[in-house]
C-alpha cells in the first residue's frame, strides 16, 4: 500500500499532527502491512511540495505541526480509490516457472513437486485462518485484509490442482496443441520451450 | 485419546479388470477434540474414507477404530447404537426433515435412540442456543436460509454425547460468509472436545482444521505439520 495514499485517507477524516498521523498511520495499517515509520515524515513533506496537504507552523519539522488535507488532495484520493492496480500483464509467477521446469526434467516427478508446494500454501493457510479464529470477527479492517490473503492463496492452490489434474490427463491422453496459436501467448506468458 | 483409528484401511469395488482402488492402506488417527480435514481432488477416495469411518461400509481389509471399539467385532445393532449415540454425519445438502422444526430436526436422533421427547427438546434446544441459532428453533427448514439450514445441521449432529463429526464437503453449498461460520461452528465443536473429519476440496475450509491430510488416488500422499502461530505472519516486511 502507498504510503502517500494511505496519509491522505488518514486526513481525510480532519487535520491531524504529525505525531498523531505517525501513530494512526501504525495502528491503522501495522498489523498486517508494516511499513517504514520514517517514510511517514518524508511522504508528508512530499505532499506539501505536491499541494495535496498542508500545514500550519513555521516550516519546520516538528511532530508538533498539524496537516490537513486540500482540495486537491482529496481529488486525488478519489481518483486513486478508483483506479485498478496494475493486473492485466502476467507477473512472471516464481511457482508456475518452478512447475513448469519440473515437467520437463527428466526424473522429477511433478506431482510430487505441486504436492510440495500445495501443502506450504495450506500451511500458510491455516496460520491466518487462526487469526480469524483469535480474533472471532470482531476487527473487521483485519478480517477484510487476512481474507484478501486466504483468497490469494487459495487461488495459488486451485491452479496446482488444476495443473495437478490436468497432468493426469495428459498422460492418459497426450495434448497436442495447435502449434501456430502458441508463440504470441508463450512469450507473453515467459513460457520457453 | 483417539476417537477414530483407520489401521491400513482398503477398500476395493467390482472385481478382475473392473476391480477399482477406492482406498489404498490408509492410516489417520483423529484424536478428541481435533479437527483433521481430508483434501483431494473428486474421485480420491476422500468420500469412501468418511462412510468407511462411519461404518456406513465395510473396509475389504484393515481395522477401523471408533471411540477405541473396533467396527469388525461390533454387531449390526451394535454399530447401528454407535451411529446413533456417538458419530454425527454432515452432508453438503443438509438432509433436514422439511416437516419438523429446527429444533425438533436437531433432538430426532435423541428420540431415536429412545430419549424421553421432553429430554431430547431440551438438550437440541441448548446446542441450538449454543450455536447462535436460539431464535430459529422454531422455525422450518423452508423458512430457513440455506445458510442457516446447514448450521442446524450441524447442531443435530453434535447434539447428545457425540464424540465424533464427519462432514462430506459441509459448506460446498454456500457463499464463503455462511461457509465460514459453518467451519466455525465446527471448530467450536472441537474445542469443546468432539473430534471432527472434514472432507473438502476446498483449502479455505480446509485450513481451520489442525492438519490437513491430502489423499490422491486412495492414498494418502502427504499432511500439514502443525502450523506455528500467526504471530510469525505478522511484523514481516512485504
Amino acid at each position: 500500500m502507498s504510503v502517500r495514499h494511505a496519509l491522505l485517507a488518514l486526513l481525510s477524516e480532519g487535520p491531524k499532527y504529525g505525531l498523531r498521523l505517525r501513530e494512526e498511520f501504525e495502528e491503522r495499517t501495522g498489523e498486517v502491512w508494516p511499513l517504514n515509520i520514517g517514510q511517514v515524515y518524508t511522504t508528508l513533506q512530499r505532499l506539501e511540495r505536491d499541494g495535496l496537504v498542508e500545514s500550519d507552523g513555521d516550516g519546520q519539522d516538528s511532530p508538533q505541526k498539524r496537516f490537513r488535507i486540500t482540495g486537491d488532495g482529496e481529488a486525488e484520493l478519489a481518483t486513486w480509490l478508483r483506479t485498478p492496480p496494475e493486473m492485466s500483464a502476467p507477473p512472471r509467477d516464481e511457482l508456475v516457472i518452478k512447475v513448469l521446469v519440473a515437467l520437463r526434467l527428466p526424473g522429477t516427478d511433478v506431482r510430487e513437486v505441486i504436492q510440495a508446494h500445495r501443502r506450504y500454501l495450506v500451511e500458510l493457510m491455516q496460520q491466518w485462518t487462526r487469526i480469524k479464529e483469535d480474533d472471532a470477527g470482531r476487527d473487521l479492517a483485519l478480517g477484510l485484509a487476512v481474507d484478501a490473503e486466504l483468497f490469494r492463496l487459495d487461488a495459488v492452490v486451485r491452479w496446482l490442482d488444476a495443473a495437478d489434474g490436468r497432468i493426469k490427463r495428459t498422460a492418459i491422453e497426450p495434448f497436442s496443441p495447435k502449434r501456430d496459436d502458441l508463440p504470441r501467448l508463450r512469450r507473453k506468458t515467459g513460457v520457453t520451450r | 485419546m483417539s476417537v477414530l483409528e483407520l489401521r491400513h484401511v482398503s477398500k476395493v469395488y467390482g472385481q478382475g479388470a473392473a476391480e477399482v482402488h477406492a482406498l489404498r492402506d490408509v492410516s489417520l488417527d483423529v484424536g478428541q477434540g481435533s479437527m483433521v480435514a481430508v483434501m483431494g481432488p473428486s474421485g480420491s477416495g476422500k468420500s469412501t474414507l468418511l462412510t468407511i469411518a462411519g461404518s456406513l461400509e465395510v473396509p475389504t481389509s484393515g481395522q477401523v477404530l471408533v471411540a477405541g471399539q473396533d467396527l469388525a467385532t461390533m454387531s449390526r445393532n451394535g454399530k447401528a447404537r454407535l451411529r446413533r449415540r456417538s458419530v454425527g454425519y454432515v452432508f453438503q445438502d443438509f438432509n433436514l426433515l422439511p416437516g419438523l422444526t429446527a429444533a425438533e430436526n436437531v433432538a430426532l436422533p435423541l428420540e431415536l435412540d429412545g430419549a424421553g421427547t421432553r429430554r431430547a427438546r431440551e438438550a437440541g434446544l441448548r446446542v441450538l442456543t449454543d450455536l447462535g441459532l436460539a431464535e430459529r428453533a422454531s422455525n422450518y427448514p423452508d423458512q430457513l436460509s440455506g445458510g442457516e439450514r446447514q448450521r442446524v445441521a450441524i447442531a443435530r449432529a453434535v447434539v447428545g454425547d457425540r464424540q465424533l463429526l464427519l462432514a462430506d464437503e459441509p459448506s460446498g453449498a454456500l457463499d464463503s460468509v455462511n461457509a465460514e461460520a459453518v467451519m466455525r461452528m465446527i471448530h467450536a465443536a472441537c474445542r469443546r472436545g468432539i473430534a471432527a473429519v472434514v472432507v473438502t476440496h476446498d483449502a479455505q475450509l480446509a485450513s481451520w482444521a489442525d492438519r490437513v491430510v491430502f489423499i490422491r488416488d486412495g492414498c494418502i500422499v502427504d499432511q500439514t505439520t502443525p502450523a506455528p502461530g500467526p504471530e510469525s505472519l505478522l511484523g514481516q516486511d512485504r
